[in-house]
């Protein structure tokens, strides 16, 4: 019988006994917690690491185009706040975040149908933050979240890390699909299973680019309501629709049963890391107190920064500005698909960032990925979306910040690849993919 | 009066196009921090375009080529540093080339007398040509299980998988065609995973102790890369005889493929204590987590006056 050695997980320190022979790289092996099991660095994340060559066309990362900034006018905005409220800006805040930009963002909001008090809002660093703040607050160990088939690599690595189990529930052209959710709550109620959050991204999904249907809002509000269950609203996308008016927000139905996560790094800039919960008052407390114990206090510098942006720039035409210039990179990606990439099917989506690819029969996706990047252009698999290694046969595409040359340009690589792909599947029959972990944490990349 | 030589100046080269460049800026990074702590000039470059416009200006007494993976390793871009008329630090554009080829390197090695898995190497259009499922039938037959199959070019184990059933063997030769066109298969032999790297300071390729790799599953990428997966001893848990000979293979696989100044050869011991030779890196990865600097940490070397000492033997050669 072959032996081959295991690692000793058990013993922290530098064990004495089976290392007696040699020093241990990491003497903390057996010391860290449970949940960081969870988190690793994939080859996913190593392969990404090209895709910031500018060789490669990335379709890979969700990061806005910030090029259409006034930066001129926000270099002044940001010399003014140190000159005229340094002492502030630079100053430990209030762990609610600053009183005027809680204002603003009602003003905000109000552009989807939301009305809140001043008071109900939290800011946090970014709507990550605010992910992992509720998280943090209602998550025990075991859990479930129940979420959409895709969801958000972001908010399954942050309830990974609370070890909580999600559940996925599919989405069609239209959204969560009410039935299927109510079914699936019966059946965690009827399983014995505590279900603490429903996670929702209604509008312009990342990954699938799909919306829910105004008329279902309210009859998952209600399935919700009857079976328990907290709402989180997910809504960093809203405003960057590409026809007609913006939806109501699920916060706009209900606002006891609905957490709504808000953010500026997709409407404005995510380099100031600046977003928002907006939540009932028992909540909202909970919510303050677990981001002071995380942080303090958001960045004052941050806040006062954007707050100023709010005040006295013309953010409203920034947003159209966003919208004109995504909607046509967006046609491009579509179009070019089209054309090219004739044996993928896709969603069209009427807004947001992505469009959600399924690959012809017998690919995967996360195979495929390093004879893309190695044809120099890259997108992230399916599988990143979901908690239980479903997605290898989809990949998301970006179209937010390459310009419409370049996404063509990477459309045609990447047909090329499903070309050379579909050979090999063929040639091997592959019965599926060699197994590996599904989620991982989330790189930069990922968002 | 002794004449006072300006320190040299290194270029060290990380990045580059391939699956791995991630961990060879990691390994730049590194590398430089430490020859700066002793007093040098490093300048850390990326491979393109900017390149040789760079070396020509600073015309850098050494160039350290830290590139993992495709034109880093195969010899390509050492080439054109050599053709530029400056010093390579690490083995010259025809040995890289050479031992880049996991295949050739084995059939070296193998007539030098060292163990290595028998193996086969297997081109995705041979599959086309003789239908896939009567190749991997008579590799099974041939071979047996379990089966490593590898890309026969590239590191940080990117599209390795051990396969156990005849069953897994077509996805993992989709996995392995994905990074490139020709596959090496050989068979698994079970055992102590140990990295022997080879310094040569001027006086001879010298072992370094083996570092053990010891994970909870095939030593891939996850693992490598992951310090809490995998647990490395340095040195290795081998005894004197066990270790004097995989030091023995390393030295003789940097001797026999022609390599300088610096390698890494992977190895595995079976239960008898016979070393296996796997491959050999001609720019092993000196990132916080690689294996050379954790050899040389346990010989007791300063990273930073070993590093030194590999760019003075160059200057001085």
């Amino acid at each position: 019988m072959t032996t081959v050695p295991q690692p000793d997980r058990r013993t922290s320190g530098h064990p004495t006994s089976a290392a007696a022979a040699g020093t241990r790289l990491d003497p903390w092996l057996g010391s860290y917690a449970e949940r960081t099991g969870g988190m690793r660095a994939s080859e996913i994340r190593a392969l990404f690491s090209v895709a910031n060559r500018p060789e490669v066309v990335s379709l890979a990362g969700g990061m806005p185009y910030l090029a259409r900034l006034p930066l001129d006018q926000l270099s002044d905005i940001a010399a003014r706040v140190v000159a005229e409220r340094g002492l502030v800006a630079l100053q430990y805040g209030s762990g609610q975040g600053d009183e005027t930009l809680r204002e603003q963002i009602l003003e905000v909001m109000r552009l989807q149908a939301i009305e809140a008090h001043p008071d109900d809002v939290v800011v946090t660093t970014g709507s990550q933050q605010a992910l992992d703040l509720v998280t943090r607050v209602f998550v025990d160990p075991g859990d479930v979240v129940v979420a959409e088939a895709p969801s958000y690599v972001g908010a399954l690595g942050v309830f990974r890390a609370y070890q909580a189990d999600v559940v996925h529930v599919p989405i069609d052209e239209h959204g969560l699909v009410p039935a299927a959710l109510d079914e699936t709550l019966t059946a965690l109620a009827a399983a014995g299973r505590r279900v603490k959050l429903l996670y929702t991204v209604p509008n312009f999904h990342n990954p699938a680019g799909v919306s829910m249907a105004t008329e279902r809002r309210p009859q998952v509000l209600e399935i919700a309501r009857r079976h328990g269950v907290l709402v989180v609203e997910d809504d960093p996308y809203g405003l960057l629709g590409f026809e007609g008016e913006p939806r109501p927000a699920l916060r706009s139905l209900d606002d006891e049963g609905v957490l709504y996560l808000g953010s500026f790094s997709k409407t404005f800039a995510p380099g100031y890391r600046v977003g928002w919960v907006v939540a009932p008052h028992a909540v909202r407390e909970k919510l303050v107190l677990a981001s002071e114990s995380a942080i303090l206090s958001p960045s004052n510098a941050s806040q006062l920064t954007v707050s100023t942006y709010l005040a006295t720039c013309d953010w409203r035409s920034q947003i159209k500005d966003y919208r004109e210039m995504y909607r046509e990179r967006r046609d491009t990606m579509v179009g070019a698909m089209a054309d090219l990439m004739p044996s993928a099917s896709w969603t069209v989506p009427e807004g947001g960032f992505y469009t959600w690819v399924r690959l012809p029969e017998g690919l995967d996706a996360r195979e495929m990925l390093p004879r893309a990047v190695t044809a120099l252009v890259a997108y992230v698999p399916g599988t990143a979306f979901f908690f239980d290694g479903r997605g290898a046969d989809h990949m998301r595409l970006s179209f937010c910040y390459p310009t419409p040359e370049r996404i063509r340009e990477g459309v045609r690589r990447l047909a090329g690849v499903v070309t050379a792909e579909r050979d090999l599947v063929e040639l091997f029959g592959s019965s599926g993919a060699v197994p590996r972990d599904s989620v991982q944490a989330p790189g930069p990349d990922l968002v | 009066m002794p004449e006072v030589r300006p320190a040299p100046t290194v270029a060290v080269l990380a990045g580059g196009l391939s699956h791995e460049r991630d961990v060879s800026l990691r390994s730049g990074r590194r590398v430089a921090e430490a020859l700066r702590g002793t007093g040098l000039q490093v300048s850390v470059h990326d491979v393109d375009p900017d390149l040789v416009p760079a070396l020509r200006q600073l015309r850098p007494d050494v160039v350290w080529p830290l590139l993992h993976g495709a034109s880093g390793e195969d010899g390509s871009v050492r080439d054109v540093v050599q053709m530029l008329g400056l010093r390579v630090l690490g083995s010259d554009a025809r040995a890289s080339r050479v031992a880049w080829s996991k295949p050739v390197a084995k059939t070296v090695l193998a007539r030098a007398g060292v163990a290595t898995p028998e193996y086969v190497t297997l081109p995705q259009s041979l599959f086309r040509d003789l239908g896939a499922a009567q190749v991997l039938d008579v590799l099974v037959a041939r071979l047996g299980l379990p089966l490593v199959v590898k890309p026969s070019r590239g590191g940080s184990a990117l599209g390795v998988t051990l396969v156990t059933t005849r069953d897994a063997l077509p996805a993992a030769m989709v996995e392995c065609f994905s990074y490139t066109d020709t596959a090496l298969v050989e068979r698994a032999v079970l055992g102590t995973e140990v990295a022997v790297s080879v310094v040569d300071t001027g006086a001879g390729p010298v072992a370094l102790p083996a570092v053990e790799v010891v994970t909870d599953g095939p030593y891939d990428y996850d693992a490598r890369y992951n310090p809490g997966r995998t647990e490395y001893f340095a040195p290795a848990r081998l005894g004197p005889d066990v270790a004097a000979a995989v030091a023995d293979v390393a030295v003789r696989a940097h001797t026999a493929l022609g390599l300088r100044d610096v390698s890494r050869t992977d190895l595995l011991v079976d239960d008898a204590g016979v070393p296996w030779f796997l491959e050999v890196n001609v720019a092993p990865g000196m990132t916080e987590t690689s294996l050379l600097p954790q050899a040389a940490e346990a010989a007791g070397h300063d990273l930073g006056v070993l590093y030194r000492s590999l760019v003075d033997a160059v200057v001085a050669r």
